[in-house]
């Protein structure tokens, strides 16, 4: 395996240092360190970063491969930065078996871009009425420790309770998708002034934040830890944080996009903006990125929703829910928490790597950049900008809401244990193990 | 209307922008072309009974308005009179942005009547072409007469008037503004050339 | 104007305009020839993905005085998912070369969609679409009301006061001529049980009110919205019967009116649930006078929108400045 030493990297945006990778490891860092037969990058101006970890994203293999396959969402994943994804259940069939979600993590291991957490489905078929093998799937080599019937809400509160039991057994957590069934049936946007005008049928920050209250107060009551995906309002922050100083065992996530993203974009009717949970208001985005700033928003995570073009280019009713984020996540997070004040490199290593890895319980990723740790490690350039096209994405779907959007920074390398994976911007093809 | 003021001693005068503007019709010259227009009309038809002018909007409507009235006076009994829009019925929509329509006012049944059309201008023959179109809609006239206060010439279609105020012999590169009181400022006919049209007044 | 979608995109002087076409429009009526030749080699097509006979009868009459010609595109079926899809539908239409589709769908936002996609390049006609807007219907409405309360010269409907009852949350007339008569200069008094009232009606340019009675006694008009029986079950209200005595508009209510004020609907009507059979079918009554003047506003539509040269108009295929925009300084 190359070795590498990478020049002047900015640690975290901390320290100016060198980095030698070797045999996967990260061996040394300091300052002027011999090159030797070491491959020499310069990283003059680029920050360094662990390896991003996405606790939530949307690979669609198995069955619709017309959007992603694992190999075009790793891909996606390593242009973004990320070494590692947990790979959502809601596949045809579901990820609701060691099978299923071995499968899934297989293929990732194939590849090599990016490895591959599967998250595993709490009910059979995210049917919502029967718990799944979830010991099954944790003692699988998939080693499942997510489980997700994200896209749909467990909303009958004794089989929440019952998985928030369970998974104890295997230390295992319930990513929950906070939605309240029957307050949002038929629902298309943010219920708000503007759902009103346009005449599309509201979804209520009430239904989400119901859904979280009852959640942490099951978490509490059994003892449990529990993870909300994508929170979206300010009252579901407010819950968290009351949560939190209970002491009960939460954990929360936020994505890109309901980071720098409003409600009034769906007065375009460009359903390139219908997403679940809905854009929010910008009094929303606010509280949203002050608690990721404060912590009490655990985690950045992408909700990379994959979709082929005939499934936005139609009638905003008709069109699926989902953006892609991948490879935009780390730009749209310097945009509204870097370049804002609000959070700084270590802050973003801490949201986007090391709290995901906890969360999921993965060992290997999301440690710092240190001698001896697995050189898992990106090195991003904070002063490009670029405008979003969605043609310039890996991924195999276009559904990106950044486009024509300038956004800033680029991922120059990434590196997956000692790897690259991309290269000067690009991904580096053979790296299949 | 321009900056010509109405006590100037001279006919022509220069335009701010460098054109001319010289009023060829003033107040007076008008009243007695309609006079005269409207004594012809009686005596080609052996009087006014069967009679309906039909102004054609804009200027024309108040041109017509006045013929009608003179002709009531001159016979004693009132000839009805109103307006006809041709804007629907013109064969340059396309060319330009959406227009707003003109009243048509069709005061009487116009089967076995003769219309008198009024315009203030007869130029290419494109608007009573128009106005042709549009009357065959609205009923079966014995008889479609044509009184214009200005023909300045250059017809596109075989079209002539049967009644004119003045023929006022004209190059393309000029425009004749037609202004009547009601509407405008003062009765005028003016030739510009075509460098500046101050706004307001008809253009033709 | 380049499209109709939405009324809140009027200006006074359009709507004025608009209307001031449609007196014209509704001359034609009375003339022994109905007939212009004004959009004489025009396609005009109707596309509907719900059916709605008065409403496309109504356009295809008017597309045809005008001389146009009209092609009637029922869209089969309420399923987007099966079948040809929107932009399919439309990529045919442009090929076609339809130079204005009237497009009724049951998705709110999908004329809009049809507009700005970059499908197809005909003007757009919003004849209906979900819950958002009905443009052309709260035009004739509004030309209706202009007819008989507006003060001779008056062109526009300053100080008059409108009552719209019923269904408004999921009504596209509430919400056109909420737009509209606002627009105008009329004030509007939206009724509805608070069930029925659309979330942050707040923001809208109009009053509220949970009760009928003492909005009557100062209405000019009253437009009385379609209640579909299945907003029952969905636990809106709680009976017909219920429902019908506190919102319904019946002859002893009417009564409570000022002497010249009228009574509107857009049909069809449920008679006995929001209006009694004597209401529809008194002299106060101008629905049947609603449907004549739909067919001379939409005349008026058709004329303004096809008429002239089509003005160039900036693509939106880009939305990145729009998204800056509205983005910066969240924080």
């Amino acid at each position: 395996m190359t070795a590498y030493v990478i020049r002047n990297a900015n640690l975290l945006g901390d320290e100016v240092t060198d980095l030698r990778i070797v045999d996967g490891v990260i061996s040394e860092i300091g300052r002027d360190l011999d090159t030797g037969d070491a491959e020499v990058l310069d990283a003059d101006g680029l920050i360094a970063l662990p390896g991003l970890v996405d606790l939530h994203t949307h690979l669609r293999e198995p069955g619709r491969e017309d959007a992603e396959t694992v190999e075009t969402g790793t891909r996606a994943a390593a242009v973004g930065g990320f070494t590692l994804v947990h790979a959502m259940a809601n596949t045809d069939p579901v990820a609701d078996t060691a099978g299923v979600v071995e499968q899934v993590w297989r293929l990732g291991r194939e590849h090599g871009f990016c490895d591959v957490a599967p998250v595993g489905a709490v009910t059979v078929g995210l049917g919502g009425s029967t718990l799944a093998e979830l010991g099954a799937m944790a003692d699988s080599a998939a080693h499942v420790r997510v489980f997700s019937d994200d896209g749909k809400c467990v909303s009958d509160a004794v089989l929440m309770r019952r998985a928030l039991e369970y998974v104890k057994a295997f230390d295992g957590v319930i990513a929950q998708h906070a939605q309240e069934p029957r307050l949002t049936e038929g629902a298309q946007m943010n219920e708000g002034e503007l759902s009103g005008v346009l005449g599309l049928t509201g979804w209520p920050a009430v239904a989400e934040e119901a859904i979280i209250a009852r959640d942490v107060l099951l978490a509490e009551h059994v003892g449990s830890r529990l993870h909300v995906c994508h929170l979206s309002t300010r009252g579901s922050v407010e819950i968290v944080r009351w949560a939190k100083s209970r002491g009960i065992d939460v954990t929360a996530e936020v994505t890109p996009h309901h980071l720098l993203l409003t409600d009034q974009l769906a007065a375009t009717y460009d359903p390139i903006y219908k997403v679940n949970p809905p854009l929010r208001t910008a009094d929303d985005v606010e509280a949203l990125r002050e608690a990721l700033a404060e912590g009490v928003i655990d985690i950045v995570a992408t909700d990379h929703a994959p979709h082929p073009s005939e499934d936005k280019d139609c009638e905003w009713a008709a069109a699926a829910f989902g953006m892609t984020g991948l490879e935009t996540a780390l730009s749209v997070v310097q945009h509204a928490m870097v370049d804002t004040g609000l959070l700084d490199w270590a802050g973003v290593a801490e949201r986007m790597s090391a709290a995901p890895a906890r969360i999921g319980r993965v060992a290997t990723h999301g440690r710092p950049i240190a001698a001896g740790e697995p050189a898992n490690v990106v090195l991003y350039d904070p002063r490009a900008t670029r405008v979003v096209e969605p043609s310039d994405s890996v991924s195999r779907s276009r559904n990106t809401p950044y486009r024509g959007m300038e956004l800033p920074g680029r991922v120059v390398a990434t590196f997956l244990r000692g790897r690259p994976t991309v290269l000067h911007g690009a991904v580096v093809e053979e790296v299949a193990a | 209307m321009s900056a010509h003021t109405p006590d100037s001693t001279s006919p022509a005068s220069s335009d701010p922008a460098g054109g001319t503007s010289t009023v060829v019709l003033d107040a007076g010259d008008i009243s007695r072309a309609l006079t005269r227009i409207t004594h012809e009309i009686i005596e080609k038809n052996r009087g006014s009974s069967r009679v309906v002018v039909l102004g054609i909007p804009t200027r024309g409507v108040e041109l017509g308005r006045r013929v009608a009235e003179r002709m009531s006076e001159v016979d004693g009994h009132p000839v009805p009179y109103g307006s006809l829009d041709i804007t629907m019925y013109r064969d340059d929509l396309r060319m330009k942005p959406a227009r707003a329509l003109e009243k048509t006012d069709i005061p009487v049944d116009l089967d076995d009547r003769v219309v008198v059309l009024v315009d203030d201008v007869l130029f290419s023959g494109r608007t009573i072409r128009a106005a042709l179109d549009a009357l065959n809609d609205l009923g079966r006239p014995r008889a479609v007469q044509l009184a214009v206060l200005v023909d300045r010439g250059h017809r596109e279609l075989p079209i002539r008037a049967d009644f004119v105020g003045k023929n006022l012999p004209t190059s393309l590169a000029e425009q004749v503004k037609v202004a009547v009181s009601g509407l405008d400022e003062r009765d005028e006919v003016r030739i510009v050339s075509a460098r500046q049209v101050a706004p307001g007044a008809g253009t033709r | 104007m380049r499209h109709l979608l939405s009324t809140g995109d009027l200006s006074r002087d359009e709507a004025v305009l608009l209307l001031d076409t449609a007196e014209e429009m509704l001359s034609v009526a009375e003339r022994p020839i109905k007939k212009l030749p004004t959009l004489r080699g025009r396609t005009v097509v109707n596309l509907f993905f719900e059916d709605s006979t008065r409403t496309r009868i109504s356009f295809e009459a008017a597309a045809k005085r005008l001389s146009a010609d009209v092609i009637n595109f029922a869209a089969k079926g309420s399923s987007v998912s099966k079948g040809e899809s929107l932009k399919d539908t439309a990529l045919t239409l442009q090929a076609m070369g339809a130079d204005a589709v009237v497009i009724r769908h049951g998705a709110s936002g999908a004329p809009a969609r049809l507009a700005r996609a970059g499908w197809i390049d005909s003007a757009i006609l919003n004849a209906g679409d979900g819950s958002h807007e009905h443009p052309t219907q709260a035009l004739l409405d509004a030309f209706t009301m202009r007819r008989h309360l507006a003060p001779a010269g008056d062109r526009t409907l300053e100080g008059r006061r409108v009552a719209i009852v019923g269904d408004v949350l999921h009504s596209r007339v509430a919400r056109s001529n909420a737009l509209l008569l606002s627009t105008l200069g009329a004030e509007v008094t939206l009724v509805a049980p608070p069930t029925l009232m659309p979330y942050g009606v707040a923001s809208w340019p109009v009053e509220t009110s949970y009760d009928l009675d003492p909005v009557l006694a100062k209405s000019d008009a009253v437009m009385m919205l379609r209640v579909q029986h299945e907003r029952m079950n969905a636990a809106y209200f709680p009976s017909a019967r219920e429902y019908s005595r506190r919102y319904g508009l019946d002859s002893k209510r009417m009564a409570k009116m000022p002497d010249d004020a009228i009574v509107m609907h857009p049909g069809p009507m449920n008679r006995g649930m929001e209006i009694s059979a004597d209401v529809a079918d008194s002299t106060r009554s101008v629905i049947v006078e609603q449907v004549t003047n739909g067919v001379a506003v939409r005349m008026a539509a058709l004329y303004l929108l096809l008429s002239g040269a089509r003005t160039p108009e900036p693509t939106p295929g880009d939305a990145g400045g729009v998204l800056s925009d509205q983005t910066e300084g969240q924080a």
